[in-house]
């Protein structure tokens, strides 16, 4: 088993022009508005995105669990569904519980005994510390364990693909702490991992590469720290009237600027610079905050770039000056990865 | 093997889940005593059975019937925790899924069989060793509908509703098919020939001649199972959404 195992992940992850629509109370709802992705073998990779970005509908095309209305997916240069019967595939999905009645070893060893390269049950235990609780049952787990259980449930599978839909949504700080150590154990053994979430500190900490997605689209695509860059901007907001907001665009620091009446919101780069130069170039500016952008701006930011789809209805404000985010840039290995979505 | 540890596992918890099994076997064998026990010699006007054997055998059905059907409320809470779709991206194949099932339903069924033929026994039921088995084989026949069913409803309905609607059809169709007095003419009895639980009922008649179906019950009871396994699988082929 160990001679094939490297052919079992030739092709890595290929998704395609992939499409979903749901039919919603108020009309379809475009789920998954045609993504390309391309997630080589033994790669550890963040899905990040706000709620209703697309993120869990993406996922459950790619184990199968749902069919696409355009485009393909393939793992490891099979469909889904025939990689789950190869047992490639593990997974944990979103808010689940644990069947009862059983104790947590018999619970894993149940799963362990569908696929046919397990990991060890004692194995997947102490990877993923229930030893101290294997012979509890299942119903009588805390919030904690029962994630806990459910990753063992996912990694006892031994799978090539490890896909991870919010895992850590339900625990505390400590235990967050400890399921990503565990997760990164995993990926260590040559594992391709992809996991979803909202939290850019988990892509940050836990992948080696952050594809962010937002409305339906993925509107950034490459290492962590890109994303973090431009998630960065902050906001400085001061009063000063009769200034065109134009000349305050060009500060150095500063991205945008756009005027509320007497106040005006600068969108910075650099907010140290901004301030400076603002203070030095306009005095009379009073009442100024500089505040953090959020992950959420960042997304509402990409997705409005100037060639976005019309009906994204996000921008609240028309930016005319901003100049236009540069393109991200396309460092993934794969070779046709497409990372700007609005291209097609 | 694919599937023998999942179906062990699958009976263990069924067993270990205590309130249910005990309810679901309780419930049969309080009404068999309640009704049957105080005459249970007598022999029932048309039926040429006593009490003791009539109820026996109806309430085994009534009780199998339940069992097999309280499949479905097992498969809508497995859904309800997300645990389809946990074994969905599994390679357990749909012909183990199903497996795993009927056979916690029939050992359930058995069980609940076994306590009411223990209960006929003490009450003066007697049948030569033949007579118990083909009354047995039949009833477990019978229950294949029942089997189909259990995973059509688990797969169609939700947790709030599945209780409600499988303790309404068990009633109705326990009534319609003569659980608790006997149909020996006129509408009810014509209409009750169309249900699998009229068949199920009437293996009782084992216990008179050694027949209790002619070709009329074997094609009724084919054909149910036909039409309700295609609706069981076409339940489960649709259920892949998030519940």
């Amino acid at each position: 088993m160990t001679a094939t195992a490297i052919t079992h992940t030739d092709g890595g992850i290929r998704i395609e022009g992939l499409t979903k629509t749901f039919r919603g109370p108020e009309g379809p709802v475009r789920a998954v508005r045609g993504i390309d992705v391309t997630i080589a073998a033994g790669e550890t990779a963040a899905l990040l995105g706000p709620n209703g970005a697309g993120k869990s509908t993406t996922l459950d095309m790619l184990l199968g669990l749902s069919k696409p209305d355009r485009g393909t997916v393939t793992v490891f240069g099979r469909p889904p569904r025939e990689a789950v019967d190869a047992g490639l595939l593990g997974a944990m999905l979103q808010s689940g519980a644990l069947i009862r009645d059983l104790s947590v070893r018999e619970l894993v060893a149940m799963m362990s005994s569908l696929y046919p390269r397990p990991l060890d049950v004692d194995e997947a235990l102490e990877l993923t510390r229930l030893q101290g609780i294997a012979s509890q049952r299942t119903q009588k787990l805390s919030g904690g364990e029962t994630q806990r259980v459910r990753f063992a449930v996912a990694i006892v599978a031994n799978p090539e693909l490890l896909v991870l839909d919010e895992p850590t949504v339900a625990m505390d700080v400590e235990a967050r702490r400890e399921f990503w150590v565990i997760m990164r154990e995993f990926a260590a053994r040559g594992k391709t991992v992809l996991f979803a979430t909202h939290y850019l500190e988990e892509a940050d900490a836990n992948a080696d590469r952050a594809i962010l997605m937002a409305h339906g689209r993925i509107v950034a695509d490459g290492p962590t720290t890109e994303i973090k860059a431009r998630v960065g901007r902050r906001t400085l907001r001061a009063t000063l009237p009769d200034v065109d907001p134009r000349s305050l665009a060009d500060l150095p620091g500063t991205a945008s600027a756009e005027r509320h009446g007497d106040a005006v919101i600068l969108s910075c780069t650099d907010s140290d610079r901004s301030i400076r130069a603002l203070l030095e170039r306009y005095p009379a500016a009073r009442d100024i905050e500089i505040a953090g952008g959020s992950l959420e701006d960042a997304f509402l930011e990409l997705t409005s770039e100037p060639d976005g789809k019309p009906e994204e209805p996000q921008t609240e404000e028309p930016q005319p000056q901003e100049p236009r985010p540069e393109e991200p840039e396309p460092q993934e290995p794969g070779p046709e990865t497409e990372p700007e979505p609005a291209a097609r | 093997m694919n599937g023998i540890a999942y179906t062990r596992l699958e009976l263990l918890r069924t067993f270990r889940n205590r309130r249910f099994f005990l309810f679901s076997l309780g419930f049969p064998l309080v009404f068999f005593w309640l009704i049957a026990a105080p005459q249970h010699n007598k022999v029932i006007g048309g039926t040429g059975l006593t009490y003791a054997t009539y109820y026996m055998v109806s309430l085994a059905s009534f009780g199998t019937m339940m069992s097999m059907i309280s499949t479905g409320a097992r498969i809508a809470g497995e859904r309800q925790a997300g645990w389809t779709r946990q074994l969905r991206i599994s390679p357990l194949s749909v012909r183990a899924y199903f497996r795993a099932k009927v056979l916690t339903g029939y050992a359930m069924a058995l069980s609940s069989l076994l306590i009411l033929y223990i209960s006929g026994s003490l009450l003066g039921v007697s049948l030569p060793a033949g007579r118990w088995l083909a009354m047995t084989g039949l009833i477990m026949v019978g229950l294949l509908p029942f089997a189909a069913l259990g995973i059509l409803v688990g797969h169609l309905v939700n947790t709030d509703s599945v209780g409600p609607l499988m303790g309404g059809l068990v009633s109705i169709l326990a009534f319609l098919s003569g659980t608790w007095f006997a149909i020996t003419s006129g509408f009810l009895h014509a209409f009750g020939q169309f249900l699998p639980s009229w068949w199920l009922v009437q293996a009782r008649n084992v216990a008179l001649d050694g027949h209790a179906w002619g070709i009329r019950g074997w094609i009724t009871v084919a054909a149910w199972t036909a039409i309700l396994a295609a609706g069981a699988a076409w339940a489960y082929r649709r259920d892949t959404g998030r519940v």
